[in-house]
């Protein structure tokens, strides 16, 4: 069975993850610890809340440098919501602040206004998994399995920006707004969406997560 | 495209599921973890818990019932009634909750709101209004509809806003439990006031009643208790009609088990 690392530093509802990962037939377990979190097999790094109270807790468990670390090794990172704008360089949130930068791009506002659209923030609700032209492939990712216009849940109110077209593995559209909806680098995929939230479509998601 | 959440809505008096009218006359339903399932299983959008006694026991356990759901429940799971505090909110999201929703302690100092954005973020923070008609305006009630606070409901929903409430739950209180369709003045009243996104509670009895509350009052949401509870319709049959009414919703259909 595989066994799943959830990075535990005090950000948001991580219940929700853990028991995600069971559900799929996975061992999950919390921790903080710089030693376990280095040596996971699988690990995620969940998230809601403030971009600098995020990183701020990483810092003061002291696992920036064991999840970098994790990175470089090749195997399988997933970051949700906070956890993934945290894997890219920087963020506008509350002023700026510096990500794990694992995926060159930032974090901005999702805009209010924009092509004459007003629009509601937060974006909170499902909206339908889009391909992304010259992005990455499905087929590499954990959305092998999930079809186009599968529908997931997003709650947030800024969006990462990828410096590279190339890491974009899905978008979505939000009032006439495209959002990256996931990312991936090798090893590194982040999700805006809340696979633990999403029904059987994030089920399956986490499934081939663990499966990898 | 904004698609309109369908949530269900359980009033909880621990340990039982109960519903009233105009949030009195408490009748037994069931257990809420039963009734949770039955609607994620029919493809709910949200779950919406509402603790109605809120006592210290009752919240604890209302902690329980809500680690119960996300045994079984994949999909986002708010708790409301009773949470006073910053703690209290990080309790509720340790059992499983994402988000929480708040009325008694916010009216009493409003400060929360910020406090819990700030912690959890405005994501998390849903104010919860519950209106009655008075006169010529909206009045926002607490402890389940039975204080007056002398808020007008309009104006506090704004000040909730600028606080930093991500969320409004809007109940009618007039209208809850009757079944006689949503206050299409209220919502929309609040809905033009501000930029959040806001879940129309209290009054549904028939499909047609959500084509006005999205078409004229511009609900994000739809929040249901009754009409589900008494079996009278499935979440599946709300979200046909709302295709078929060209309302924008997630599209599901039941799926395999992947476990």
């Amino acid at each position: 069975m595989s066994s799943v690392i959830i990075v535990d530093y005090g950000m948001g509802n991580i219940k929700s993850v853990l028991r995600g990962i069971e559900q799929v037939g996975a061992k999950a377990t919390l921790s903080a610890d710089p030693d376990v979190i280095y040596r996971a097999d699988h690990l995620i790094l969940p998230g809601v809340g403030a971009f600098d109270d995020g990183m701020v807790g990483l810092e003061r468990y002291g696992l920036v440098e064991p999840i970098l670390r994790f990175s470089k090794s090749g195997k399988p990172l997933m970051g949700i919501c906070l956890g993934m704008q945290m894997l890219l360089d920087k963020s506008e949130e509350h002023g700026e602040h510096q990500g794990l930068g694992l995926i060159p791009g930032v974090v901005e506002e999702i805009p209010r206004v924009s092509n004459g659209v007003v629009r509601k923030i937060p974006h909170i609700g499902w909206s339908a998994l889009k391909q992304v032209d010259g992005g990455c492939d499905w087929k590499d990712g954990y959305l092998s399995h999930t079809k186009i216009g599968d529908f997931v849940y997003f709650v947030h109110s800024y969006m990462a920006v990828p410096i590279h077209k190339l890491h974009l593995l899905s978008q979505c559209e939000y009032q006439g707004l495209s959002i990256n909806a996931a990312i991936k680098r090798d090893n590194i995929t982040g999700f805006q969406f809340h696979p633990e939230k999403s029904g059987e479509v994030g089920l399956k998601i986490l499934k081939e997560f663990i499966n990898s | 495209m904004r698609n309109v959440r369908l949530i269900a809505r359980l009033d909880v008096k621990a340990p039982n599921l109960v519903k009233g009218i105009q949030l009195e006359g408490l009748r037994k339903m069931g257990n809420p973890n039963e009734f949770a399932l039955r609607y994620y299983e029919q493809g709910v959008d949200e779950i919406f818990y509402a603790d109605i006694v809120a006592s210290l026991y009752e919240r604890n356990s209302l902690l329980d019932i809500i680690e119960r759901t996300t045994s079984d429940v994949f999909v986002p799971i708010t708790v409301g009634g009773g949470i006073r505090s910053v703690e209290d909110v990080g309790a509720a999201l340790r059992a499983g909750a994402d988000k929480v929703s708040i009325n008694t302690a916010a009216i009493k100092n409003p400060g929360i709101i910020s406090d819990v954005a700030r912690r959890f973020g405005s994501q998390c923070m849903v104010l919860s209004i519950q209106a009655k008609h008075h006169g010529n305006h909206w009045e926002a009630f607490y402890d389940n509809g039975r204080e007056h606070s002398g808020l007008d409901a309009i104006e506090w929903a704004k000040r909730g806003e600028d606080l930093g409430a991500g969320e409004i739950i809007l109940t009618s209180v007039d209208r809850e439990g009757t079944a006689k369709g949503f206050d299409i003045n209220l919502i929309n009243s609040v809905t033009d006031r501000v930029s959040i996104p806001v879940i129309a509670s209290g009054g549904m009895g028939k499909l047609e009643d959500i084509n006005l509350v999205i078409n004229e009052a511009h609900a994000d949401a739809v929040a249901m208790a009754h009409v589900l509870h008494y079996n009278h319709l499935t979440i599946g049959d709300v979200r046909n009609h709302c295709k078929n009414a060209k309302i924008p919703v997630r599209q599901y259909s039941k799926e395999e088990d992947v476990a």
